[in-house]
């Protein structure tokens, strides 16, 4: 017969609780947490506090990128750093164009404004980042840029690249910020079609998937190939960027909406270099909300809308 | 067999390994931290392991004197946030990584490292399993299947981080002895 090894050794130094008891014990608070975060929003303190902690860990992740970069610009090409310039230099020349055009017209844009009597626009800064790390976690689509409040980057404010948007800044620390991007799934953003001004609403679907126009009617004059633009309802994007492009439509009468999904256009999984947009409209203050009052009073219902 | 380079193969269960030191688990830990925040995109991005979980899943075994839940579940925390995800999701998975490890730490040891490898995969699909649950609960999309990836890629490399931990606990063999 085999003897079996003793399972449980005498306790013969003392190690504090059991791991079972630690276990009970973490889990329980983690699950709390858990309950906290996702409900309530309670904890963004404790996560600035953590933030400062993990800083330093963050900086240093971003460097081997850095030197490889640096080494790969090092022994790049003549030909290639050739080719790339004239590419430049061409998109330079067709954007030129397109801004000569945009300043006579933002002139007259503004005189019309200011006949109309519309809220003036603000002069719209804006803060070039780069990408430090794209977050792991599979349940959300988000990216981790190098400037935080310190370089006056502002939660809620539009991120784009040359190409069109790619998120919205939807958390700050004081030297990082996170940016939720377009094919999160609770990133929203009001759009129009630019061939004929019909408005929309693009709603991210989470990772690997397309994100979709919402509440379309099957009817709606949506072809695949249209441009969507901002139609800057919200306030937190400036109004006519390229947001995606229609990719498929389904119609089907028999449904009440049709089923579109679209392409962004802006490089939401490959760009480095980033610009993050102030405000451009000066917003009235918040209002009272009626709904968020009646929520304090019953618990459970005070979970806030990301995005959009 | 070579003996100028005993310490690239795993050590013999009768070799006896120099006590842990705590500096070099805290270091350890540090630059697993470092490798999950690592920019990385496309497929890097969909194969990468999550490197502090195999790490503290090997110290959780190698030395629960130092690694327990507790330290699993601060280092937990600081992924939670360096992610951006909810709070206490990495922290649960690991707490519970944790536990599994000290509660199989003596049986696990007994198998050759690549039989350890199959058991560590089934702890990494757990711990992703049981994330999963939790924020679908919380009214996140379903992800594909290729969520689980990064757990079996953590679980092959399994080897090569226990080679690699083990190095400085393994005796200095004097030029005498050989």
């Amino acid at each position: 017969m085999v003897s079996h090894l003793p399972v449980d050794t005498p306790a013969f130094f003392h190690r504090g609780p059991s791991p079972a008891a630690r276990l009970v014990f973490f889990g329980l608070v983690s699950i709390a947490l858990l309950f906290l975060d996702a409900r309530y929003r309670y904890l963004e303190q404790v996560r600035q506090v953590v933030a400062v902690v993990l800083h330093p860990v963050q900086r240093a992740a971003a460097l081997p990128g850095a030197v490889l970069a640096g080494v790969g610009d090092y022994f790049a090409s003549k030909q290639a750093l050739a080719e790339e310039n004239e590419a430049l230099k061409q998109r330079l020349a067709e954007t030129g164009v397109k801004a000569q055009g945009a300043a006579t017209l933002a002139q007259e844009n503004e005189q019309l404004k200011s006949l109309l009597e519309t809220r003036a626009r603000l002069d719209s800064g804006a803060t070039a980042v780069t990408v430090l790390y794209t977050g792991r976690d599979a349940f959300q689509q988000k990216l981790v840029v190098d400037k935080g409040r310190d370089a006056g980057v502002a939660a809620g404010a539009a991120v784009v690249d040359a190409d069109g948007i790619v998120g919205q800044v939807t958390r700050t620390y004081p030297y990082v910020a996170e940016v939720t991007l377009l094919t999160d799934k609770d990133h929203v953003i009001p759009v129009k079609l630019e061939r004929n001004g019909v408005r929309a609403v693009m709603a991210g679907a989470g990772a690997g998937r397309a994100p979709e126009l919402r509440f379309m009617s099957p009817t709606a004059d949506v072809r695949v190939g249209d441009l969507l633009v901002t139609s800057g309802l919200d306030g937190t994007y400036p109004q006519g960027l390229a947001v995606a492009r229609i990719a498929t439509v389904e119609r089907d009468t028999g449904q009440m909406f049709a089923r579109i999904t679209v392409t962004p256009v802006g490089g939401v999984d490959r760009s480095e270099q980033l610009l993050v947009l102030a405000r451009s409209v000066a917003l009235p203050p918040r209002p009272e909300d009626p709904v968020e009052a009646e929520a304090a009073k019953k618990p459970g219902r005070g979970r806030t809308a990301r995005g959009g | 067999m070579s003996f100028r380079l005993p310490s690239l193969a795993p050590a013999d269960s009768n070799e006896v390994l120099r006590p842990v030191k705590p500096l070099f688990v805290a270091l350890t830990l540090a630059a697993a931290l470092f490798s999950n925040l690592l920019p990385l995109a496309g497929t890097g991005l969909a194969l990468r392991p999550d490197f502090l979980a195999v790490t503290l899943l090997y110290w959780c075994i190698q030395a629960p004197r130092y690694v327990g839940v507790g330290v699993a579940w601060a280092m937990g925390l600081l992924m939670d946030v360096g992610d951006g995800t909810l709070f206490g999701q990495h922290a649960l998975a690991y707490t519970v990584l944790a536990y599994a490890a000290e509660y199989f730490r003596r049986r696990v040891l007994r198998f050759p490292l690549w039989q350890q490898a199959v058991q560590v995969a089934a702890l990494l699909v757990f711990c992703a399993g049981l994330v999963l649950f939790v924020r679908v609960f919380g009214g996140a999309p379903m992800p594909r299947l290729t969520y689980f990836v990064p757990a079996l890629v953590g679980a092959l490399l399994w080897p090569a981080f226990s080679v690699l931990l083990q190095l400085p606990q393994r005796p200095v063999r004097s030029s005498a002895t050989l």
